[in-house]
């Protein structure tokens, strides 16, 4: 076991490398430049740009940049950003808790409920109430997360003043809830869905009947032997889920004024601070290279025959 | 290690049917397929959500048979001209007019040939490079495992905003295809994920060690063994997907990098009617109710064509 | 099955550390947005793009800020006239040579006076190359800016010569050539003295910035919030009639729409899409509209397929099949005024002009079009950026285009500012561009000078015209302000007859306000008079 979570900690390294390059070439293969930037819509002197350029080492080739910046990195600097001058790493620094916080309401969320509902509709796989249960989800599916954003902040906040329309204060959990809740909404449900499709199956299934028929108790058949079989699915897919919620935020965060990630890169995107973006993505695929080695280990959990040595 | 944690994974499912499930059916020799059909025909849930899908493919393919109004017809006289005159079935007016004074419902039946087109297309995609991804990874394990998993994770880490504008502005026309293969870019790997997980489970069953002992190929194994049996997931990813990248296509529309000017599209309508939300609401309704519908038949026909294809559940 | 209870544990624990991480790592983002002290007004506004330094300030966000902080020589009065700031007088007998007199006592936040020398010691450091200040072309008219800021390689001095300091309280300022409008650009924000502290640490200085003006700087909470404080001794002109105020981080106009309604924010001079429709509802006579010096435009690419070489009575017939009133009526929601020339009437020089080039007449388009031989392949686009809230104006206009001429009509939407700056600059333009304008100055000068002359600074449709040219550089060598004004106005009426651009409509600022607040007042730049606002 040991042996495993560190040569998975291992494969990281090239993870960590590969990505950064793939998003490195991807800013620089977008129109724009972040020098021109600076200026607006007025066009600027050339001899200013090229002074800037040059001390910022933008006018090396692309694998030179692509160096510096790892050889930066490694010797903890993750740049500066070009237009405020500001380290990327305080930048970093604020947004990530902010996200983190608001991710993990998601998640939170989305697990309760998307579990709940998921087991609900799957007991009853074929009933009515499994039906309005696929309606909700449906209509969290395929009303995109603006538009619900904007709905729920009118109707919950404007109409009916339960919470504030946004965050002033990111650590108020309350002001927190609707972006979370908005943010949660797709992968809501997925998770719902696929609680439902597994647990209406596995009900089918020979160990179910024979824990039924040894006359153990419904609630210790469906929560222990039921529910955990059924999770497997799910959990697969909630470990890919709390990197994309993470990155996902950017339209969320905008809607509620919440200043995290999605934000951050939004804004870096707009102006072309490769390595501010750049830093950001590479956290983000960091998250999901631990939340991927978190779900390998936490099928063990759900199935006691897996084991690592 | 992964593979270690492979040939312990015993997944309770497993003990199910005998490999080739169908063999026993009286009707010998037909296929897993023909059989599915078989009872995909006498599936309520199947019927209704293809009659569904039926009018739908008709409004992609003869838009004008649904309504004689022009999608891009403006006419500012029309602005916002609200309340929708319910009872003239199929007139222009019929949903009002939108902030261009374009007919609503015009938009709403010439905009199902793009939305469904990227709907569909993404979905295919997706599931298709995932699933192979997936599939390949799951089954063979090992280094092959470990290098298509962390490449997975790589482009999981590409920022949605950045990874659509890099496909987006490389191409200068933004058409359907376009933005599809934007969506596929960032999407394959969801289910590349649930198809791996899916598959590492099934391959553990007694019935695939069986197939393997009675030395079928590797190719048989896995497509008469492992996909069957490791679809429901999949299948249930990619239906609900489907309605999750009409959708997108929208986001991308708000985000300013979806479909190009004169394209009509849900999406572009759901975009456009955010900014009517709280004056002409049924701007926003119309189109974001033909997603939803749309969504809805294709879940439950996915439901169904799982349930008929999935040995298990017989 | 030990080893899977092993397993449960170090997962469990994992997962536990994780979020343990998340919680503990908080300590960054400086939490709450600490409450507004009272007497306070907080407004709407961005994370400024660059430190906050009056010569690096080229946007609206950081320029608020600044214009809060910092006063320079002169400023503007509602009629676009002048008025002296921190200057007692700027006279000048021949355009060229321009002597300033500056008013006595005033300080810097930090106690220190405001002398000549603060002027032209910071005016030499902004101009100078090594520094890097994007408003650093502002002073290429004073004699010697060569120097500071050759085209290429390093600068040969420290100062410029035309810069000279004759006493504590008197300085003058050389011209390389007579500008009569000089004063006018004086104005501008990046023309401030800045304190002697300032060159010990100008990157500090730009997060912490002491200023001459109205207000303090309190602090920026990078993100948050930029807080600035009255200053009770304030010497010039426009004392603060507040006790200070909040400049709140927005990424959405909707989101602070929101907050204005519910109280938690003072004003916001911007209202999304979504609540133009609604604002007289929701706030009553608390929303305004009021008209301002910026433009809104079309732009033919001349080297583009349809209009190379264009007959500009083409483009007279497309201005006149673009119905203005309707489009600004419905889809703009009445937020811009149509056009009734090149200038808006906010700026001095603004005159009346007698045409019908700008109104609606679907016939005469039709017929000038015709006239003029046509548009190549009968199509236009128009291209713009996606990420402004352009798509819906530009699709009434295309659709009125198409609808009075037969020309079809198309917006080729970029995705962000960047990307369409890009294909203006690389002449990709494939038939028109969106233009918009803000005055930097009140003079119909500044709506023609930068975007209209041969090889122009921002004249990405690469118009020329000789007689055009010859009207500029007539009004760049007028004996007199008045004169110089009176020769771009002829020239307006030659655009006009070349249609370098299609003018469509002014703008006007979209301001909402909590009840707290009273009397706001805006700019000829679209900026709300901060030191103006009441607390009730």
């Amino acid at each position: 076991m040991g042996r495993y979570v560190a040569r998975r900690l291992l494969q990281m390294i090239p993870v960590f490398i590969g990505s950064t390059l793939l998003i490195f070439c991807m800013m620089y293969a977008l129109p724009g430049d972040p020098v021109r930037a600076l200026y607006g819509e007025k066009a600027p002197d050339p001899a200013q740009i090229a002074a800037i350029k040059h001390q910022l080492g933008l006018d090396l080739p692309l694998w030179h940049q692509y160096w510096n910046y790892l050889t930066g990195l490694f010797q903890g600097d993750f740049g500066t950003q070009i237009a405020s001058q500001r380290p990327v790493f305080d930048v970093i620094e604020q947004a990530f808790p902010v996200t983190i916080r608001l991710t993990l309401f998601a998640f939170v969320f989305t697990v309760v409920a998307g579990i709940l509902l998921g087991l609900v509709s799957g007991l009853r796989a074929d009933k009515a109430l499994d039906r309005i249960v696929l309606v909700f989800t449906l209509l969290l599916i395929s009303v995109p997360s603006f538009v619900l954003g904007f709905l729920f902040q009118y109707l919950f906040a404007f109409q009916l003043g339960w919470v504030t329309p946004t965050v002033q204060n990111s650590r108020d959990l309350g002001q927190l809830l609707l972006p979370a809740i908005v943010l949660a909404a797709l992968s809501l449900a997925y998770v719902t869905r696929l609680t439902r499709t597994s647990v209406a199956e596995n009900l089918r299934a020979d160990y179910i009947r024979t824990a039924i028929a040894k006359g153990l108790p419904r609630r210790r058949v469906v929560g222990v032997h039921l529910l955990r079989n059924s999770l497997i699915p799910v959990v697969t897919f909630l470990g890919t889920d709390i990197g994309s919620l993470m990155a996902g935020a950017v339209v969320t965060e905008g809607i509620f004024n919440v200043h995290g990630v999605g934000n951050a890169i939004f804004e870096a995107l707009n102006r072309r601070e490769g390595s501010t973006v750049v830093g950001i993505a590479t956290l983000i695929v960091i998250v999901y290279l631990v939340a991927s080695l978190l779900v390998d280990l936490l099928y063990a959990v759900l199935d006691p025959r897996i084991r690592y040595d | 290690m992964t593979e270690t944690l492979d040939t312990a994974a015993k997944l309770p499912t497993a003990p199910d049917p005998a490999p080739t499930g169908k063999g026993e059916k009286p009707a010998k020799g037909r296929s897993l397929w023909s059989d599915a059909w078989h009872d995909l025909r006498r599936n309520p849930l199947f019927v209704v959500s293809a009659v569904l899908i039926v009018l739908l493919l008709a409004m992609v393919a003869f838009p004008s048979l649904f309504t004689s109004a022009s999608p891009n017809d403006a006419d500012l006289a029309n602005h916002y001209q609200g309340d929708p005159h319910y009872g003239h079935f199929f007139a222009p007016d019929w949903f009002g007019y939108d902030t261009q004074g374009r007919s609503v419902w015009a938009r709403m039946v010439y905009g199902a040939r793009a939305s469904v087109t990227v709907g569909l297309l993404v979905t295919l995609s997706v599931t298709l490079c995932g699933g192979v991804v997936g599939m390949v990874a799951g089954y063979f394990g090992g280094w092959l495992d470990s290098v298509l998993s962390r490449i997975t994770d790589m482009f999981q880490g590409i920022p949605f905003l950045l990874g659509s504008m890099v496909v987006l502005t490389t191409f200068t026309d933004r058409n359907v295809w376009v933005v599809s293969a934007a969506l596929l870019f960032l999407g394959w790997t969801q289910i590349a994920r649930v198809a791996r997980g899916a598959v590492i489970t099934v391959k553990q069953s007694d019935f695939v060690h069986a197939a393997k002992s009675l030395g079928a190929s590797t190719m048989r194994i896995m497509f008469r063994h492992i996909v069957p049996n490791a679809l429901a997931p999949v299948v249930v990813v990619a239906t609900t997907a489907l309605g999750g990248y009409i959708a997108a296509e929208a986001t991308l529309s708000y985000l300013g990098i979806g479909l190009a000017a004169p394209a009509v599209s849900w999406g572009v309508d759901v975009d456009t009617g955010k900014d009517a939300l709280r004056t002409a609401p049924h701007i926003l309704i119309s189109p974001a109710v033909m997603v939803s519908l749309t969504v809805l038949a294709f879940i439950m026909l996915g439901d169904a064509v799982r349930n008929a294809l999935d040995p298990k559940s017989r | 099955m030990r080893g899977a209870k092993t397993m449960k544990w170090s997962a469990l624990a994992a997962a536990v550390a994780l979020a343990a991480t998340a919680c503990g790592g908080s300590g960054g983002d400086g939490g709450s947005a600490a409450g507004k002290p009272a007497g306070y007004v907080s407004i709407f506004n961005g994370e400024p793009q660059h430190p906050l330094l009056p010569s690096n300030t080229n946007e609206k966000f950081g320029g608020y800020v600044i214009d809060a902080l910092f006063t320079g020589l002169v400023g503007y009065d509602a009629k676009g006239g002048l008025t002296d700031m921190n200057a007692e007088s700027v006279d000048s007998k021949d355009n060229k040579t321009w002597t300033v007199k500056l008013k006595k006592g005033w300080k810097f936040h930090d106690g220190t006076d405001v002398t000549a020398e603060s002027y032209v010691k910071a005016w030499n450091w902004m101009a100078n190359v090594k520094n890097k200040q994007a408003n650093s072309y502002w002073f290429d008219d004073i004699k010697g800016y060569q120097d500071v800021h050759p085209e290429k390689g390093e600068p040969k001095k420290d100062e410029m010569e035309g810069l000279k300091v004759v006493d504590d309280h008197t300085f003058t300022i050389e011209l390389s050539k007579p500008v009569p409008y000089f004063e006018y650009k004086l104005g501008y924000k990046t023309f401030t003295p800045l304190p002697e502290s300032f060159y010990k640490d100008p990157k500090g200085f730009g997060q912490k910035p002491v200023g001459n003006g109205p207000y303090k700087f309190q602090k920026w909470t990078h993100n948050k919030l930029i807080q600035v404080k009255a200053v009770s001794s304030y010497k010039g002109p426009n004392k603060a009639k507040n006790k200070g105020i909040q400049f709140k981080n927005y990424s959405k106009l909707e989101s602070a729409y929101q907050d204005a309604l519910s109280g938690n924010l003072d004003m916001v001079d911007g209202v999304g899409p979504k609540d133009l429709p609604k604002r007289k509802a929701d706030f009553g006579d608390r929303a305004l509209d009021v008209p301002y010096a910026g433009t809104q435009s079309i732009v033919p690419a001349f080297y583009s397929k349809p209009f190379k070489d264009v007959d500009p009575k083409v483009i007279q017939g497309l201005s006149m099949a673009i119905d203005r009133e309707t489009i600004t009526k419905t889809v703009l929601q009445g937020t811009r005024i149509p056009s009734k020339g090149f200038t808006p009437p906010q700026v001095k020089g603004y005159q009346k002009l007698d045409t019908d080039v700008l109104s609606y007449n679907p016939k005469k388009a039709k017929q000038y079009i015709k006239e003029g031989g046509g548009v190549p392949g009968n199509k236009i686009w128009i291209q713009y950026n996606a990420d402004g809230g352009h798509k819906e104006w530009v699709t009434a206009v295309c659709n009125s285009i198409k609808k009075a001429t037969g020309v079809t009509c198309v917006g080729d939407s970029k995705p962000d500012f960047q990307t369409d700056l890009e294909g203006r600059q690389a002449n990709k333009v494939k038939g028109m561009y969106r233009g918009g304008w803000l005055a930097d100055y009140p003079l119909n000068i500044n709506f023609m000078q930068d975007l209209y002359k041969t090889g122009a600074s921002t004249n990405y449709g690469r118009f020329s015209d000789k007689k055009v040219d010859e009207l500029f550089d007539k009004g760049d060598h007028a004996e007199s302000l008045d004169e110089s004004i009176k020769d771009y106005q002829a020239a307006e009426k030659e655009l006009l007859k070349k249609m370098p651009a299609i003018p469509l409509w002014d703008y006007a600022a979209n301001i909402v306000h909590s009840e707290n607040i009273d009397d706001v007042k805006v700019g000829f730049d679209g900026n709300v008079l901060l030191t103006d606002i009441t607390v009730k």
